[in-house]
This record gives C-alpha cells, sequence and structure tokens, in this order.
C-alpha cells in the first residue's frame, strides 16, 4: 500500500483556497461598494452647493447677480478640509469665482448635475456643474455653476476603507482557514476512530468492526467486515480440523498403547522390551500433543466470547496440584503450595485457567530431576500471580519470548517428549484474561519460574 | 495674468491699482551669530508681538527675525497677488487666511504639538490658530458709569436711539471698506443677527466715525471723542484698558464674535524649518501664561469658551470664503454703505 496523497490536506488546502477567493472577491466588493459610496457623498454635497448657489441666481437691472450662499460653501467643509473651487458662467462670461476652474464638457441643459474629475492648479478636483436658464430683460439667459473640491478626503476614506476591508478579508480567510482546519479533521475524525478501533483489537479479533460509521464508510467496513468473517470462518474450520483430527487420533493411540503394555508384558527379550519401549514413548508423545492441540484449540475457540465465572483461584491450583500429584509422585517430586488462607476471586474462564495451570504445571514437572520440588505459589499484589518454580534445567539462557510461540521448544530439551504448544496455551489464556505470562530462570537456584500474571 | 486679474476683481471694490502692498512697520531682530533669517509678514502690533519674538529667539538662539508689519488686506495682496517673499504670515483675518490656504498659497506642515489644540484650531494643517480674541465694545468712562454699559446689542441699539443728540458724531466703528478683519467681523455679525443691519442703521444716522484699526478707536474712546467704539479687537482694548486710559471693555452678552489669530507658511517661504519652530512655538501660547500676559494675546482656551456659551469662534471652512466671494462682497458692502451712509 502506498499512501501518496493525504485526504485531510487536499481537503484542507481546498477549503483554504476556497476561503481565499472569497476573501479576496469580500475585499474587493467592499472596498468597491464603500468607495463608491464615499464617491456618491461627495457629489452629493457637489451637486447640493451647485443647486444651491444656481437657485440664488437671480436677474436684475444690469443681467444676473448672485448672492452666494453661505452655506453653499460651509456644507463642503462638512465632510474634510479639501479646498473648493467655485465658478459661475453667464451667458459665456465668468460672472464670479474662479475663472480658471475648467468645467465638464456637454453639460445637460436639463438642470441635472453633470460630474467630471478635473485637473485644476496641481490637484484632482472632483467639479459637478448644474445648468440654469434665466430671464433678463426679456431674454432667457444660459448659466452654468460648477462647484469644486479637491478629493483628499475622499483618498483619506479611501485609504481607511482599504485598510478595514483588508483587515476583515485577512481577519475572513484566518478564520476561514483554521474552520477548514477544523472541518477536515473533523471530517476526517470517524477513520481516525476506526483506525484506533481496529488497531488497537488484538491478533486473534476477528469480530465485526462495529464503531459508528459515516454513510461514506459504511460500504468499506462492510467489506472489511465481510472479509474478516470469512477469515474466521476459516480460521474455525481449521481450529476444528485440527481438533478433530487430535481426537480421533488420541482415542486410537490409547488402544495402540494399552496392546503396546500388553505385549511389553509378554515380551522376554530384552531387546524386543526396550523397542516396545520406544514404542510407548513415541505413543505418549503423540497422545500428549494431541491432547494439546485439543486445548490449544478449545482456548482459541473460548477466547473468542470469555466467560466471565467468579472463580477461586486457591481453589483452582489446589484442583490442579491434585490432579498432577500422581504423575509427580511417579518421579518422586513432591507439589509445595503456597497459598493465602482466604479464596482470591478472579472472574474469567475456570476451564481455559485450568488449563494453563495444567500445561505450566506439567512442563514444570516433566523438567523436574527426580526427587525434586515444584513450588506452586498463589500471591496477590498489583497483580494476582500464579507462579510455577521447578529445579529443572531451566532455558538455557535462550530467548524466552520465543518460548510462547506455538511449536517453540527450548534447545536443551531433546530428551524430554514435548509439543512446544504448552507454554502458548498459558500465553494464550493470560492474554485473553488481559494478563500475561513471565518466563524466567528460577532466581533461587537451578531451574525455570514461569508467572501467570491476572489483573485484579 | 489670470491671477491678477482675479485680484483686480477681488479688490476693485478698494479702487486700489495694482501696486507693491503697503508696509506700515518694520522691525528687525538680530541674533548674535544670526544663523538663519526668520521673515514674518504680520498684522500683529509689534507692542503685542515683540515679547513672543524674544522668547522665541531665547528658545532658539541664532535666529535673526524680520518683522514686517502690514494690515491685514495689505497682506493678502502681498502672498495673493505680489508673491512677496516670507517665510510666516501672521493674521486676524481668518477668512483671507483661508482663502489663502485654499487658493495654494500656503505649505502643508504636521505640527509637533497641535495635540494640544483642538482640532479646529488648524485647517488642513496650513493654517493654524494660536489665540483666540474676542471682538467687543469699548465704551468711555465719560459716558458710561460703571456699570451703566449696555449688555446686548438690542439694550445698544435702544440706547443710541434714546439719546441720539448724546451719541451724535460719537460712536465708531471699522470701515470695512479698508480693514480685513473689520469686514470679517461685519460679514459673521450678518450671519449671526439681524440686530447687526439695525444697529449699522442707527450708527449711520449718528454719523458713526469709521476707523482702520483697533488702535485708533481706542485712543479716541479713551480720549473722550468716542462715546463707545462696536467691534474692537478685544485684546487689544484690555492692554490699553490695563494702562488706565478711562475705557470700559463690554464683551456682548448675545454674542461675541471670536476671531482667532492664525499663522501659515507661504509658498514661497525660503526658510520653513524656523517657520515651523515659530508654529510650533505659537502653538504652545497656552503654556506660557509669562508670554500671554506680556503679548496681551489670549492663547486658545477650550475651557472658556464652553463656560461662556455668548463666545462664538470662528469657525475654519469653505465657509469663510463665501464673504469674499467678489459679487458678494460687493452686495455686502453696498448694504453697508446704504445703512451708514443714508442721504
Amino acid at each position: 500500500m502506498t499512501a501518496r496523497r493525504s485526504i485531510r490536506r487536499r481537503l484542507f488546502f481546498q477549503l483554504a483556497g476556497v476561503a481565499a477567493l472569497l476573501s479576496l472577491t469580500f475585499f474587493l466588493v467592499l472596498r468597491s461598494v464603500a468607495e463608491r459610496a464615499a464617491e456618491g457623498t461627495q457629489d452629493g454635497i457637489l451637486s447640493a452647493s451647485a443647486t444651491a448657489m444656481a437657485d440664488s441666481l437671480r436677474s436684475v437691472a444690469d443681467g444676473v447677480t448672485l448672492d452666494l450662499p453661505y452655506s453653499a460653501l460651509s456644507m463642503l467643509g462638512s465632510v474634510g478640509q479639501d479646498r473648493v473651487f467655485y465658478r459661475v458662467v453667464v451667458d459665456g462670461q465668468t460672472l464670479t469665482g474662479y475663472d480658471d476652474l475648467p468645467l465638464p464638457s456637454d453639460i445637460p441643459s436639463n438642470g441635472e448635475p453633470k460630474f467630471d474629475t478635473l485637473a485644476f492648479r496641481g490637484d484632482k478636483v472632483r467639479v459637478a456643474v448644474v445648468s440654469r436658464t434665466i430671464g433678463s430683460l426679456g431674454s432667457l439667459i444660459r448659466a452654468d455653476v460648477a462647484v469644486a473640491q479637491t478629493r483628499e478626503a475622499l483618498a483619506a476614506t479611501s485609504r481607511r476603507i482599504t485598510a478595514i476591508a483588508t483587515g476583515v478579508g485577512v481577519g475572513f480567510f484566518v478564520l476561514a482557514t483554521l474552520l477548514s482546519l477544523w472541518a477536515a479533521q473533523s471530517a476526517l475524525a470517524p477513520i481516525d476512530r476506526m483506525t484506533a478501533a481496529v488497531t488497537r483489537r488484538g491478533p486473534k479479533d476477528l469480530r465485526p468492526v462495529t464503531t459508528d460509521t459515516p454513510t461514506e464508510l459504511v460500504p468499506l467496513v462492510d467489506a472489511l467486515n465481510s472479509f474478516m468473517s470469512r477469515l474466521r470462518a476459516s480460521l474455525l474450520r481449521t481450529e476444528d480440523f485440527i481438533a478433530e483430527a487430535a481426537h480421533r487420533v488420541r482415542t486410537p493411540l490409547a488402544t495402540v498403547r494399552t496392546q503396546a503394555e500388553v505385549t511389553h508384558h509378554k515380551l522376554t527379550k530384552p531387546e524386543h522390551k526396550a523397542a516396545i519401549r520406544e514404542m510407548i514413548r513415541a505413543i505418549d508423545e503423540s497422545a500428549r500433543s494431541a491432547g494439546q492441540m485439543l486445548d490449544h484449540a478449545m482456548v482459541t475457540f473460548r477466547a473468542d466470547s470469555l466467560a466471565k465465572d467468579a472463580l477461586d483461584l486457591v481453589q483452582l491450583t489446589t484442583e490442579a496440584c491434585n490432579r498432577l500429584a500422581p504423575t509427580a509422585e511417579l518421579k518422586d517430586n513432591t507439589i509445595l503450595r503456597s497459598q493465602p488462607d482466604h479464596p482470591v476471586t478472579f472472574h474469567g474462564d475456570g476451564i481455559l485457567l485450568q488449563a494453563a495451570l495444567l500445561n505450566i504445571l506439567d512442563n514444570a514437572i516433566k523438567y523436574s530431576p527426580a526427587d525434586s520440588d515444584v513450588f506452586v505459589s498463589v500471591t496477590e499484589g498489583d497483580e494476582i500471580c500464579l507462579s510455577v518454580t521447578d529445579a529443572g534445567r531451566g532455558f538455557g539462557g535462550v530467548d524466552v519470548s520465543r518460548l510462547t510461540q506455538r511449536y517453540q521448544r527450548g534447545t536443551n530439551v531433546g530428551d524430554i517428549v514435548g509439543s512446544g504448544l504448552g507454554l502458548t496455551i498459558a500465553d494464550e489464556v493470560a492474554r485473553a484474561h488481559g494478563g500475561r505470562l513471565a518466563i524466567a530462570e528460577n532466581p533461587k537456584g537451578q531451574g525455570a519460574c514461569v508467572s501467570l500474571f491476572l489483573p485484579r | 495674468m489670470r491671477l491678477a486679474f482675479l485680484a483686480a476683481l477681488i479688490w476693485s471694490c478698494l479702487s486700489l491699482p495694482i501696486r507693491a502692498f503697503e508696509v506700515e512697520d518694520r522691525v528687525l531682530y538680530p541674533a548674535s551669530p544670526a544663523i538663519s533669517e526668520l521673515r514674518i509678514l504680520s498684522t500683529t502690533d509689534r507692542a503685542a508681538f515683540e515679547p513672543i519674538i524674544l522668547a522665541f529667539q531665547a528658545a532658539h538662539p541664532g535666529i535673526a527675525v524680520d518683522y514686517t508689519i502690514a494690515s491685514t488686506t495689505e497682506l493678502m495682496t502681498a502672498l495673493h497677488d505680489e508673491g512677496a517673499v516670507f517665510d510666516l504670515a501672521i493674521s486676524s483675518a481668518m477668512d483671507l487666511q483661508t482663502k489663502l490656504a485654499n487658493d495654494g498659497f500656503a505649505l502643508t506642515y504636521s505640527a509637533a504639538n497641535t495635540g494640544a489644540l483642538p482640532d479646529w484650531a488648524n485647517w488642513r494643517k496650513q493654517v493654524f490658530a494660536f489665540t483666540q480674541e474676542p471682538a467687543v465694545l469699548v465704551v468711555s468712562d465719560r459716558f458710561f458709569a460703571s456699570g451703566t454699559a449696555p449688555r446686548t446689542r438690542d439694550d445698544l441699539i435702544d440706547l443710541l436711539r434714546a439719546d441720539p443728540d448724546r451719541f451724535q458724531g460719537r460712536v465708531g466703528t471699522y470701515d470695512i471698506r479698508n480693514s480685513g478683519f473689520g469686514y470679517l467681523m461685519a460679514t459673521q455679525d450678518s450671519r449671526n443677527s439681524q440686530a447687526f443691519w439695525r444697529l449699522m442703521e442707527v450708527m449711520g444716522r449718528l454719523e458713526a466715525k469709521l476707523y482702520c484699526c483697533s488702535g485708533d478707536m481706542i485712543r479716541d474712546v479713551s480720549s473722550g471723542e468716542l462715546a463707545l467704539a462696536y467691534n474692537v479687537l478685544g485684546t487689544y482694548a484690555a492692554a490699553q484698558q490695563a494702562l488706565g486710559v478711562g475705557i470700559q471693555i463690554v464683551v456682548l452678552e448675545d454674542y461675541a464674535n471670536v476671531m482667532m489669530r492664525t499663522a501659515l507658511i507661504p509658498v514661497t517661504a525660503r526658510n520653513v524649518p524656523d517657520a515651523q519652530k515659530m508654529i510650533d512655538f505659537l502653538n504652545a501660547l497656552g503654556t506660557r501664561p509669562d508670554l500671554v500676559a506680556a503679548s496681551g494675546l489670549a492663547a486658545i482656551d477650550q475651557t472658556a469658551l464652553r463656560e461662556n456659551t455668548a463666545l462664538r469662534p470662528i469657525r475654519f471652512g469653505p465657509g469663510l470664503l463665501v464673504f469674499l466671494d467678489q459679487l458678494r462682497r460687493k452686495n455686502f458692502l453696498r448694504n453697508w454703505q446704504n445703512s451708514l451712509f443714508q442721504e
């Protein structure tokens, strides 16, 4: 599998890109609207001023005169401190004002204001001009009134607007980017959750994934679940087959062993007896392997849906010791127990724990030299510890972690019958209960110490 | 040429030909050693401004000051029409200073300590106001016992109407045809109250005497030549009153126009840095009570304006240009003359 493109990153960059585009658009629109409004304000005041002047025009005996209204110019000071100019042209002659003020071309004669931006005395000025027709001495005269203002206040307003628009745009972009980040994160959170849920599973956990699944991922999860159920079925079939095969092998082996023992008694020649003993040994080994395979299959099966019965571990160890006491006695081994005098309660699967304990104890007896002690202890600390110590040969310093793998045996055990499944079973039982199996050399001398730690 | 033509139009009513502007006085304040020279064209009397110049030189040694005094209209002529070279122009005619700035004859300066002054104390960072001086009524002790002087324009009109014989030829005011300050006060009066025109008519009937300057009016009031003078510059009157010349100063209670003396740096300025220093110095006048006392020029004081609502400071703005309009000025002067010179 190759991870080329991150959905999160792509989602983030696409959202941030959209945010940037929107911010820019927002900035441009805001600025253009606000500047147009500011320009409109200036135009409005200019045209009001020009209209006020035009309305004050009156005809007198020697032509037309104008009493410049105070408000006509003072209103121009309401926005800023721009320079103002005006010019009144009557019949082509400048009546009053700045006679070099340029007038916009094509002044409408219907009294509507006409605006233009022109250069005057080294500055850009906004000019509004209105036209009036005045009756004088029986004839009609045309008068044009122009009012002009520099654009410094407008420029200042524009700078302020640009600054605000920039601030708003950048703020919007930053906010949108943060939200994109959050959106990308939260959109992909279910995937992270599912990943965590799947990762947390043990290696044997093949139950269907049941975490909250977003609609888009349902097909993927369904496919995964269906795959896992097929895998699980396949594994179960394999385990079933092994168990069945072991069972089928064990029963005839018992018959063969009995017959071999009978034959052993009948035979007189030592070499024949030795051959038969060898045969019995091989049969034992096979029976034992078959038994452990059965145990292992059982562990695999039961661990899937672990029982949570209340168990007394003291009683459990006592039973295990009692069951193996005859085997120990054959080798003159003594099983010594060190248990608390009160029940130690643990919730778990009694059959599995019994199997684990029997396997550990069986191993210990198997590797113990004749006439030695096997020490079994139950202690309570942060965890409950079921510990079995023998005085055998130990592990010869090999990597003990390997011993819990299937069919792995120590390097110093060639002369002893074993399948390599015993510690694997114990380990799996421990894990199924949320505990662990610790394998170590006997801290008090020769031998091994195998401990089953269970959580309290 | 066009500017000259425009100027001719503006000042045509003064019937003055285009000529070099008239200087009233010129004083040199040397510095030793003189590193630079600051040329000031001002309408402010020498007596009022000399303490400020000396304090300025004390604060900035090495600046020689060439102080030229002219009337407000002559100052306008010099800067607007003749392109006279000065580093600083100080005038009591706010409208003319505003027009200079509006027409592009002033340099912009972002003054360092204008922060101490209200926003309305400068226009376009080109015209800087540094005093506030009300236009007042000055009455003679010989005509008015203490406490009997009129307190409003209506009182004044009633008083003049009631006793025309007593006041015949005994009232004075500015000849607004020749005085920029007088014209500014008269136009502001006409905006504020209709009483102004009635007052002018009453004064006209009493054959009011017309003056070019506040100083002359105060002199004639103190000598008893005049019973009262209207629209006198309050700061000058206060300075004279302090000398004990037998005058009373009345700040009329209906309203009193408050003029602000302003400074600007003409575009012809050659020593801009020193002019800027002077503007900074003038802006800080409020922090120098000694100079206020010595010059008799009142610094801008917002508290005083808030406390006495009758004080109406003349605001900067394009509105000040209205009465400088050629036609408007012609019509205003005609109305004024019709009121004052009755056949």
